[in-house]
């Protein structure tokens, strides 16, 4: 970069990305805060109503299900996505021609929109009209059946992201200096000693930063489960923020639902500080020293 | 219709998780301004009835009133409505449902009481059928006038699948179960069901009780008495839904079949499923989407079928009764959004207009004019159907405060799931 210590950009400039955060951001989830203290029905103003609804909260077993549904969910989603999104994307920086070809079709899912492809696979499940139905997947109630539905959201929601994490890695990879791989070929090591030596370790940053955008956009997955299955069958799907949506906009019990959504809050504030702790993210240094 | 009321994707534009919440407080700041001493009506988006429901407020203003119309999306206006009803944005006049969802308003006294207005003027509350304007009537007091067409639930039918099995269609619930195993060994599904949307099997249990306990019994329920949900007609109806759904009645998939995207109605009118418990909107429904199925003729219709030694009398019916207007206790022009309900919504116009629209208004005396109408014989079926019941009951999931439907609805798929039995579904809303 050219900016030196110097010439550091004023702090003015961050100002309207810092209204927006207020505004958009930080300001609902004070309000969020204070509706969790309060029962509001959206009549009238909300009431305090103390510790009532954290007391209700740790006792609500949907609720506590839910949460646990979302972090299996995030979990599973997170393990289906890392690999597949990687080894895409190591391959697609290659500069061969058929790969820039595939690549660009790997990408297309990420040119739908969410509801869209909620939509294209909820008819394409479908038990009556679905195509999986011709095949000999036939029989198989990816949507119907309480102990597969939750596989068959993770599976669409991985279809739809994987392709933006391949392309974070593949921009990655294509950053690894060439010489790195020369010497190694030198040396004599093989592909899967350069992938697992070379490739991987340069990467360890975009893995992190991938995976965290994972956890927090699985945690707070929304569009995709009410399409595809509104949570059901019965609460198979129910995750924590969809949960909290039939709590407030079905249920109209915005106090507790608000309650719910402190929590998704610090889950996923807590979360994505775990997991940059665990890969120490403050003591990032250069990976390509000496280069 | 039930399309627009029971969408899925008007969430998606209310979206925005945690945000939204807050979003809903701000709601009743940005809402729209009153307009002056006229009148501001809320209503819902809908192509077929805004242009009538215009064209009444027109005919109003041309007698020397001053109303204008406000329509929303379905959910939207739910949360709308809650938030603006006794802000200074109140709406003089609004749609709603009736039953519980309208005695939320009433309990919190921003709802006008139409009953004076009702028995002074004789001739208004006769224009409307009775068990109707019933279910805008909360301890005693009327909050509403019907402004649209009735929407009972019935049991429809595939004629040339029962033809094929040489069947009839049942008269009582022995019918039913008999039918079942007819179908199953014909290779069809006996009944359809939408079971991915909770309220499709609501209107199962609503039927159920109503024949084995009578209204009494979820009356009770709504008026919250402890153990209501315990009582032994509750237990017996949800235990004869176990049994149906161990039987095979609804086939292996339900789960996962949708009524929005017209599954359950597809597989009816393709003749791979026997039955199928809807509201009346069905038959408009399966106009728009089987045509030549309606127009065969193959389209059939029967009351719920009754229960041998049930509490309830048989012509009961269960559903939608109709949609109301009612009038803002805090309106400034309460007088002109009385004189808007009392005048319009009975007027021979109006009703003409719902009628060609497809609809089968809540009004008395209209047989002439169904009769003249298309589908007459169906309209007229549904019609006096409604009009013969001693008892209408509104959708549960309408009919109880919201907070207590939206997990009723959710213990009701565990049932159906055979997750919970009628026992533990009973004490799961006892609970509460």
């Amino acid at each position: 970069m050219s900016h030196t210590a110097h010439h550091r950009p004023s702090a003015l400039y961050a100002l309207p990305a810092f209204g927006f955060f207020a505004l958009f951001a930080a300001l609902p989830m004070v309000l969020v805060v204070y509706l969790s203290f309060t029962s509001w029905g959206g009549l009238g103003l909300p009431e305090p109503n103390g510790l009532q609804n954290w007391s209700r909260l740790l006792n609500d077993e949907a609720a506590l299900a839910s949460m646990w549904r979302t972090a299996l969910f995030t979990a599973l989603a997170w393990a289906a996505q890392t690999p597949i999104a990687l080894l895409i994307g190591v391959w697609a920086a290659g500069r061969q021609r058929n790969r820039a070809v595939l690549s660009s079709l790997f990408f297309l899912p990420l040119l739908l929109s969410t509801a869209a492809i909620a939509l294209l696979w909820q008819a394409l499940l479908d038990p009556n009209f679905g195509i999986t139905q011709a095949g000999p997947l036939g029989g198989i109630l990816f949507l119907g059946d309480p102990a597969i539905a939750l596989y068959t959201v993770v599976f669409v929601i991985t279809w739809q992201y994987v392709p933006f994490h391949t392309l974070l890695y593949q921009g990655a990879a294509r950053t690894i200096p060439a010489s790195l791989y020369d010497s190694a070929t030198l040396d004599g090591a093989g592909r899967f000693k350069q992938f697992w030596h070379i490739t991987l370790p340069q990467l360890r940053y975009t893995i992190i930063t991938s995976s965290i955008l994972m956890v927090v956009g699985t945690l707070t997955t929304f569009e995709t489960v009410l399409i595809l299955t509104g949570g059901g069958p019965g609460t198979a799907t129910r995750i924590a923020p969809l949960h909290m949506y039939i709590t407030g906009f079905s249920g109209f019990e915005m106090g507790y639902a608000s309650t719910i959504a402190v929590l998704l809050v610090v889950f996923g504030t807590g979360l994505s500080l775990l997991v940059m702790r665990i890969s120490r993210f403050r003591s990032m240094s250069s990976q390509q020293e000496g280069l | 219709m039930a399309m627009l009321r029971r969408s899925w994707k008007r969430p998606l534009a209310a979206m925005g998780l945690a945000t939204a919440m807050a979003l809903v407080s701000a709601c009743g700041t940005s809402g729209p301004a009153g307009a002056g001493d006229g009148i501001e009506v809320w209503a819902l988006q809908d192509d077929v009835l805004n242009p009538i429901e215009k064209a009444s407020i027109e005919s109003f203003n041309a007698e020397g009133g001053n109303a204008s119309l406000q329509t929303f999306g379905n959910d939207p206006y739910k949360q709308k409505l809650r938030v603006a009803l006794g802000s200074p944005n109140a709406p003089d006049v609004f749609f709603n449902w009736g039953g519980g969802n309208l005695a939320e308003y009433v309990d919190a006294g921003r709802v006008a009481d139409l009953t004076p207005m009702l028995e002074e003027n004789p001739e208004l509350k006769e224009a409307f059928i009775p068990s109707v304007l019933d279910a805008a009537k909360i301890d005693d007091k009327y909050y509403g006038v019907p402004m649209r067409g009735m929407q009972p639930v019935v049991l429809y039918y595939n004629k040339a699948v029962f033809r094929d099995a040489g069947v009839q269609p049942p008269e009582t619930w022995e019918d039913l179960v008999s039918l079942v195993d007819t179908f199953k060994s014909e290779g069809v599904q006996p009944i359809a069901l939408a079971g991915s949307q909770a309220w499709t099997e609501l209107m199962w249990a609503e039927y159920l009780l109503d024949r084995i306990g009578g209204p009494e019994v979820f009356q009770k329920i709504r008026a919250g008495e402890p153990d209501a949900w315990r009582q032994p007609a509750v237990i017996e109806s949800m235990t004869k839904i176990e049994e149906l759904v161990q039987q095979g009645a609804f086939g292996d998939d339900y789960a996962s079949v949708g009524y929005d995207v017209g599954g359950a109605s597809t597989i009816l009118a393709q003749g791979d499923a026997a039955m199928h418990l809807m509201g009346s909107w069905e038959y408009v429904n399966q106009l728009g989407q089987s045509p030549e199925f309606v127009e065969r003729g193959d389209l059939g219709w029967v009351p719920f079928p009754s229960v041998a030694g049930g509490e309830g009398d048989p012509g009961n019916v269960v559903g939608n009764p109709t949609n109301f207007y009612s009038v803002s206790a805090d309106s400034e022009a309460q007088d002109s959004a009385k004189e808007f309900v009392s005048t319009q919504l009975h007027e021979p116009e109006y009703v003409q207009d719902l009628i060609d629209a497809g609809d089968v208004p809540a009004v008395t005396g209209v047989e002439d004019k169904l009769a003249d109408a298309p589908n007459s014989e169906y309209t007229t079926w549904i019609y006096e159907l409604v009009q013969q019941a001693p008892n209408f009951q509104l959708s549960w999931d309408q009919d109880l405060p919201a907070d207590e439907a939206t997990f009723m609805l959710t213990q009701l798929q565990e049932l159906f799931l055979g997750n919970l039995s009628p026992q533990a579904f009973a004490d799961s809303l006892a609970k509460r």
